[in-house]
């Protein structure tokens, strides 16, 4: 089988989710990957070195700057004439894309793969994570997006693909990109973080949010995460979110901080390898997950973490 | 304008999902039904730009069940102008939803379609972007903030890591997410009044589309369960826990 894979990119450097990916399509077959972007030159260089790939494929052209899905999708599904499977991390990027090449496929997509259990059959999570499907596709081509914590990361040297230009790109004159804010920050990213403080509603505002979980952060070089009800309560914004409708992390280790542990929130957490929690109440579900708890007033309990470890 | 609010009937968010036994699905029995959060964000959307004036009628849809009924009543006593249901006792995929919208937005001629960004029972997060793609319409997926023109729509996107705006030319759709409004709850009198808000019930076959499944779900599990750890009686407990297992 031959396969697909989406890069996941911002034109200059190769995102991390790209490596899970890699990994989940050679369970099924050569690798492929796809670059799509404008100047995005070294993106395929990086993508050629990952251990495993075999081709690039590049299509580089201005209509495809901001990959927007209107002008990708297209080009993306003429690639799967001479490819038996596409494979988009679950990023925004790929949830976005994936399902438009689908339909233009006339293929039902498999989303947010946990693995391959043959090249037909994979189980995804349902339900919040709640319950675990097998699923079996009848499709001739696969469409996949991909969870990028079930999966290893292909190792990012070793390989030696060649990279092929791809043209046929075209904008079609559907939508047009106006402006992104990303937020610039130096801290590590939730999903590639090894350690993650999250916040939760008992933080109680904003400011005491930033006063209590960034030190913390800070001194153990942490990634920042939150729960819904914070990012509802407007603490943080929603690219902090961790859960079934934010992102779905998995580090060394996890503080949940003031979160009580709803579903949908243990749904984007669980898997991490160690979780901490200290919240004031000793019945928060939060505490049957985790593997070390702590019962006190965060106020009280988190400065002083800070000033210990 | 009008607007095409497609709406799934899911298990309410606050209950908590029981795995078969047999393995075959998710017990849905005598469980509370609701409609899907973010299809309830959609149909505030919708409404919020019928009450600027930049809209004149609200269409709500769903595939599903006759007691889909329930939950386009819920959208027509929050202020949808009236509602088509297809009933199917089957499950339906998203491309096969996709299939049957696509016909409905032929009929009807809409100009804008919102819909949420997924359904939290089988979290596919699909329906939108391939309407959209057999539409040959542009989409606005996870929309933060919308503003809506004559004949375009600015939407802006979370994405990973931010916010990344779009424009779309009309006729688009758009999928919500979480953070772009609040809904509304709907009131006793609009409630009643929704009773006779008409109500059109179609089937499938009247589309002539293919909606048989693609996947097979071949077994249904529970997630591996986690383990609670120990709890620990102070910060300095925790700090040692946290180095002898070489957390810190």
């Amino acid at each position: 089988m031959k396969t697909l894979v989406l890069v996941e990119h911002d034109n200059a450097n190769m995102k991390d989710a790209t490596l899970a990916v890699v990994t989940a399509a050679s369970q099924l077959g050569e690798v492929h990957a796809l670059v799509i972007g404008s100047g995005c030159g070294s993106v395929a260089e990086q993508a050629a070195k990952v251990a495993g790939v075999a081709t690039v494929h590049v299509a580089d052209d201005a209509s495809l700057a901001n990959q927007l899905a209107e002008n990708a999708a297209p080009l993306i599904a003429s690639l799967m004439e001479t490819h038996d499977a596409f494979l988009a991390p679950a990023t925004t990027t790929g949830k976005n894309i994936a399902p438009r090449v689908a339909a233009l496929l006339d293929v039902m997509q498999i989303s947010d793969i946990l693995s391959v259990e043959s090249e037909d059959t994979f189980t995804r999570p349902i339900y919040a994570g709640n319950a675990i499907a097998t699923v079996k596709s009848s499709d001739a081509k696969k469409v996949i997006t991909v969870r990028g914590t079930a999966f290893d990361k292909a190792a990012t040297e070793g390989g030696s693909g060649t990279i092929e230009a791809v043209g046929g790109a075209s904008d079609a004159g559907l939508s047009s990109f106006v402006s992104e804010e990303i937020a610039k920050s130096e801290r590590p990213e939730l999903t590639s973080a090894k350690i993650i403080v999250s916040g939760g509603r008992a933080l109680g505002s904003g400011e005491k949010f930033e006063e209590v979980i960034t030190p913390l952060a800070d001194k153990l070089g942490a990634g920042i995460g939150a729960s819904r009800a914070a990012v509802d309560a407007g603490y943080v914004p929603n690219d902090y979110q961790v859960g079934q409708t934010g992102k779905i992390v998995a580090p060394e280790v996890y503080i949940a901080i003031g979160i009580s542990g709803a579903i949908q929130h243990l749904a984007g957490m669980k898997d991490s390898k160690i979780i901490v929690a200290i919240n004031k109440d000793e019945d928060a579900p939060i505490f049957q997950v985790a593997d070390i708890g702590l019962v006190a007033d965060l106020f009280d309990a988190v400065p002083e973490l800070t000033s210990k470890v | 304008m009008k607007i095409l609010v497609p709406v799934k009937r899911v298990i309410d968010y606050n209950v908590k999902p029981r795995v078969k036994s047999d393995g075959s699905g998710v017990d849905l029995a005598n469980v509370k039904m609701s409609m899907n959060p973010f299809d309830e964000i959609s149909v505030e959307e919708a409404i919020r730009l019928k009450e600027a004036g930049k809209a004149e009628e609200i269409v709500a849809v769903s595939v599903g069940p006759q007691k889909a009924q329930e939950t386009l009543r819920t959208a027509l006593a929050m202020g949808a102008d009236r509602a088509i249901l297809v009933v199917t006792d089957e499950e339906v995929e998203p491309l096969g939803v996709a299939k049957i919208l696509a016909k409905i937005v032929e009929e009807e001629q809409p100009k804008l379609v919102i819909t949420g960004k997924q359904a939290i029972d089988d979290d596919s997060n699909q329906t939108g972007q391939m309407l959209a793609a057999l539409l040959g319409w542009g989409q606005g997926t996870f929309a933060n903030t919308v503003e809506l023109d004559s004949d375009s729509i600015t939407v802006k996107r979370e994405i990973d890591g931010g916010l990344q705006t779009v424009k779309l030319n009309l006729p688009a759709v758009v999928t919500t997410d979480l953070r772009l409004n609040e809904p509304r709850y709907a009131s006793l009198p609009n409630i009643m009044k929704a009773k006779k808000k008409p109500m059109d019930e179609k089937t499938p076959a009247d589309y002539g589309v293919d909606i048989s499944p693609r996947l097979t779900t071949i077994t249904v599990t529970e997630p591996p369960v986690r383990q609670a750890g120990e709890k620990v009686e102070d910060v300095d407990a925790l700090v040692a826990k946290l180095k002898a297992v070489g957390a810190i």
